[in-house]
Formats: C-alpha cells, sequence, structure tokens
C-alpha cells in the first residue's frame, strides 16, 4: 500500500487543548484531537479519504453534513462508516481503500 | 390525557423540529423525534461535540440567543421526558404508517399516525470544471468544519457561488484567522439590487449582510462568470475566474468551497407521498402543502425542506405545522394567524434574496461536455447531453441512461443542474424536464446493519 503524504488540508483554528487520540491509518500511527470526526482526524494528517471508484481522482469529503455520502471509508474488520458523522475514537483501524480480500 | 393514542414522528432536530416538538409537548403530546445530528440544533445551529469549549458568541455570532434558546429548550425537553429523542438516526424509508430507520442501536421502525417532516437543506450545487477534486467543498461543508471542528478545510481558501452563506462564511473564516484568497459571487451588482426591494422585508439582515460584505473588502468580486478549478493530484491550485469587466484572471489556493444558496430535502416528503411544484423563484422543486404545512393525509412539512425561509422562518413554521397537526387530531391548538403574518414577511425577504442571489442558469447551461455534473459516479456533461439525444429531454429517463441521480448521493448534488442541461438540450422549460423520482433508502445503508437487525 503506498504511503500517504504526511501532510493534511485540514488548519486547525482553535480548540486545540483537548486531549489527544491515536489511530492507524492504511496501517501507519496517526494523531488526532478527542471530539474530531473521522474526517477531521485523517485530513489532518493526509490529503485524501478515499480513491473514487468512478474516476483518476481522489476523494475528500464535500458536504459534512451526511448528505451527499462521498466520505465512506473501510475499516480494518470489513466495515464501512460515514467520516464527517462518525467522532474518531482511541484505536481506530481506518482504510482508504477495500481491505485485502474483499468482497469475500 | 387528551391526545388518544395517535403517534407523532417529527423527522429533524433543528429549529423547526425542534419548534414543532415543543407545540406538541405544550398540548400533552409526546413525540418522537428522530434526527440525524449528535446533538439537536440542526445545521445552522449544530453543535460542537463535546470537549469544545468556544462560546455560543463565537459560534454563532448574533444568532447566540436564538441557538442556545433552542438548544436549551430541547434538552430540557429530553431530560423531562417530554419527547422521545433518537439522535444519530438517519430515516432510509418511508412506507405509510412507517419509517424505518437506521438508529446507533441498529435497525428501527417506527409506526406514525402523524408525521412532521422538518429535513432541512443542504446546499445547492451547481458543477463548475474540476469541482471533483479533494480539496472542493459545499459551502456548507466549509462552516460545518468551522462551527464544528473549529477547523479550516484548506491554508489558502477561494469561496464561490452565491447567496447568503457566500458572504457569512466568508466572514466567519476571515474572524477566526482563516486564509481567504478571493470570494466570487456569480450574482451581479444589478441583479442584488433587483433584489433588494423584497429583502427591505427584514431591513436589520440587509444592514447585517451589507457590513459583513464590508467586511470582505476587495475579496468580494459580484458578476463573477467562467470559473474553472486548475488541480493536481492532491486537490486545486487555482480557479480562473472571469471578473464582471470581463477580464480573465486567476486565484491560487488549495480549497475552493461553492454553492448557490439552498436545496430543500426533500427525498423523505415524496417517499410519504407529497406532489411537487418547481418554483421559479428558488429554482427548484417544492413540496405542495396548505399554508399550514398539510401536505399529505397526516403529513406535515417546516422548515427549509418546504420553504427556504432560513432559522427564523424554519421556528415560525415548525409551530405552526405542529398546530395544523394538533387540530386534525382534534386538540386545542393555539391560533396561528400571527405566525402566519411573520412567515409571509420572512417570505417576502427569502424571495428578494433568492432573486438577488438566484441560481446561475445560465452559467449551467453552458457547462463544457467535459466538466463532471454528477460527482457520485463521474459522468459529464456531454454524456448527459448525449443521454438527451438518445432518450429524449426527461429527467428520469436520462437518469437511467447516463445515471445522473443514480449515485451515492442519490441526485442531491446534480439533479437541478442536470434538469438544467437538459432542459437546454431538449429546448424545453426546465420544469417540462421533471424530477427526479425518489427511491427508499434515500441515505446508503451498511447492508450489515441492516440484515443483523432484521
Amino acid at each position: 500500500m503506498k504511503p500517504h503524504p504526511r501532510t493534511g488540508r485540514i488548519v486547525r483554528l482553535s480548540e486545540t487543548a483537548r486531549p489527544r487520540v491515536h489511530f492507524h491509518l492504511d496501517g501507519s500511527p496517526c494523531e488526532a484531537l478527542l471530539g474530531d470526526t473521522v474526517l477531521t482526524a485523517i485530513l489532518s494528517s493526509s490529503d485524501r479519504l478515499r480513491q473514487s471508484e468512478f474516476g483518476p481522482e481522489r476523494r475528500a469529503g464535500f458536504c459534512l453534513m451526511g448528505a451527499c455520502q462521498d466520505c465512506w471509508i473501510w475499516q480494518v474488520d470489513g466495515g464501512r462508516l460515514r467520516a464527517c458523522s462518525t467522532l474518531v475514537t482511541d484505536g481506530m483501524r481506518l482504510l482508504t481503500e477495500a481491505p485485502a480480500g474483499w468482497p469475500l | 390525557m387528551t391526545s388518544g393514542a395517535e403517534k407523532v414522528v417529527i423527522v429533524g432536530a433543528g429549529p423547526a423540529g425542534i419548534r414543532a416538538a415543543e407545540m406538541l409537548v405544550s398540548a400533552g403530546v409526546k413525540p418522537v423525534v428522530i434526527d440525524e445530528g449528535m446533538k439537536a440544533g440542526g445545521q445552522i445551529y449544530r453543535r460542537p461535540p463535546d470537549g469544545f469549549t468556544r462560546s455560543p458568541r463565537e459560534l454563532y455570532g448574533t444568532e447566540a440567543d436564538k441557538a442556545v434558546a433552542l438548544h436549551m429548550l430541547f434538552d430540557r425537553m429530553v431530560a423531562d421526558g417530554l419527547v422521545d429523542y433518537y439522535p444519530q438516526s438517519s430515516v432510509l424509508a418511508c412506507a405509510n404508517p412507517s419509517l424505518y430507520a437506521l438508529t446507533p442501536s441498529g435497525r428501527r421502525e417506527f409506526g406514525y399516525d402523524r408525521l412532521i417532516l422538518a429535513t432541512g437543506a443542504t446546499d445547492r450545487l451547481a458543477p463548475v470544471p474540476g469541482w471533483q477534486s479533494p480539496g472542493v467543498y459545499s459551502l456548507g461543508a466549509t462552516q460545518i468544519a468551522l462551527k464544528a471542528q473549529g477547523v479550516a478545510l484548506g491554508q489558502r481558501i477561494v469561496l464561490a457561488g452565491s447567496g447568503p452563506l457566500l458572504t457569512l462564511v466568508a466572514t466567519q473564516l476571515l474572524k477566526a484567522g482563516a486564509e481567504i484568497a478571493a470570494v466570487l459571487d456569480t450574482s451581479s451588482f444589478w441583479t442584488q439590487m433587483a433584489g433588494l426591494p423584497g429583502m427591505l422585508a427584514r431591513p436589520g439582515l440587509v444592514l447585517r449582510g451589507l457590513l459583513m460584505r464590508a467586511k470582505l473588502g476587495r475579496l468580494y468580486h459580484p458578476g463573477v462568470k467562467n470559473m474553472g478549478i486548475d488541480a493536481d493530484e492532491r486537490g486545486p491550485v487555482s480557479i480562473r475566474w472571469q471578473d464582471a469587466h470581463g477580464a480573465m484572471r486567476a486565484s491560487e489556493c488549495d480549497m475552493v468551497g461553492i454553492g448557490w444558496h439552498l436545496r430543500a430535502e426533500t427525498q423523505l416528503a415524496s417517499l410519504a407521498g407529497c406532489q411537487f411544484d418547481y418554483d421559479t423563484g428558488w429554482a427548484q422543486w417544492l413540496p405542495r402543502t396548505d399554508r399550514m404545512g398539510r401536505a399529505a393525509e397526516g403529513v406535515y412539512l417546516a422548515g427549509d425542506g418546504l420553504r427556504i425561509l432560513g432559522a427564523d422562518g424554519a421556528e415560525v413554521a415548525g409551530r405552526i405545522a405542529a398546530n395544523a397537526c394538533l387540530s386534525d387530531m382534534g386538540l386545542a391548538a393555539p391560533d396561528s394567524s400571527a405566525d402566519l403574518r411573520r412567515l409571509a414577511r420572512y417570505e417576502r425577504f427569502a424571495r428578494g434574496m433568492a432573486r438577488a442571489f438566484p441560481w446561475p442558469a445560465d452559467m449551467v447551461r453552458k457547462t463544457p461536455d467535459d466538466t463532471v455534473v454528477c460527482r457520485c459516479e463521474g459522468i459529464t456533461a456531454g454524456q448527459l447531453r448525449d443521454g438527451v439525444d438518445f432518450g429524449g429531454g426527461e429527467a428520469n429517463r436520462v437518469k437511467s441512461l447516463v445515471r445522473v441521480g443514480m449515485g451515492r448521493c442519490q441526485g442531491r448534488y446534480c439533479q437541478l443542474a442536470g434538469a438544467e442541461l437538459i432542459a437546454a438540450k431538449a429546448g424545453i422549460s426546465v420544469f417540462d424536464a421533471g424530477r427526479l423520482r425518489e427511491q427508499a433508502p434515500v441515505r446508503p445503508a451498511p447492508i450489515g446493519a441492516w440484515v443483523r437487525d432484521a
């Protein structure tokens, strides 16, 4: 799996004193803040959430209100979640691509 | 207890849903409230997750008192056991007399006798070349990121489109310390002036808008045309645009926020049996109701999902719809005549606003063939036009042929532009191009979660 560029697109403007949360993105350890959505957490470390299935471009979410469905990503256990409306939790193991061997 | 056994379900806990719940509770009815948010408030009064500390004043500006009043009212009703509240729950389908929802604890069916839909609105989007790139977001998303997470979605931001959110989000970002490269409004100065007489129904809001606009200074450009986003693999690098004098310009950026006012979220209303009319002022299909919000047998609508009146209008419409519901249940309902007058004034203002910051129909009709119209599946304007040639100028036919409106957003962000393109290609009016028929589920559901609880 290609390593992620360690530059995110998110700029934190305030509320940065929250406790830290640790999660894995495509196997690499990443850090976020408690209360971050999965979208905020991932885009703090990386520039993308997933690869579009229909075009050459990557995707990084669009509406942030659960309407466009652009930000569904994978977890290591095979489950999916909508990154804009799910809070990141310690130990989450997130993937920007379907887990190996899927569909089963 | 005078309410009998009738069960009332409210979908949405924004300003409309909260006020509807309040009216029902004060008449002795305990409604079920199903909401996608983690906390009640809706989008404009969205609350950050626990652990955030900015004050309501910082979050909501001049609207802080209204936001806090709604949050406290709803939290108190929940704490007192007066409403049956299901947060983080998505209604996926509606088949009278039941709603089918996905809640944090799994799939759940909610039976109802009466249904109040307060589903709000999303950004209304028009395709801009390059808008499928990562790092292009809706204006609403830009605001949600700031409000609910305290972040900007890029280092150097361009906001583009038209409508009240454009100026509002720009000033909020500047105040929070974000860098904005340009604010591009497709509405010209003279178009904005044409909407002013209607907007003067709420002079205080006009003044506030002008003051916000003044704060943007030379960042703000009206009458912008021919925008295009240049992007590399990482996302936007600049946006090209033509200014009001016809000169082509470019603004370097790594994030673009776009939106043209709002689009009513009407998927559940349609599944619940509502009829729709194309409203030329708001340039979209809106549900048909009586003046109290009655849409179909036992179905009531309120808020931006009915008419794009904004948060103040949504509070009033929520009360009115609940009153209609109560009186149809044979219960005493307060007189709505003052609220109806207030709503009429808000509508004059909102129609003036829609005129001042219009849907960019001409821009959409001229969308280049290679521009993506459907972000979900990467379908271009050219493919859509080919579909019209092949199957005729009807939206559902074109959807079957080229899949515009069939992707994961279910047409929320391409339907209006698609109808405009179909109409232009077929030489018909946009309402003759027709409205996409909604299909359940109105949001994708993880099949495992759905099957597990069946």
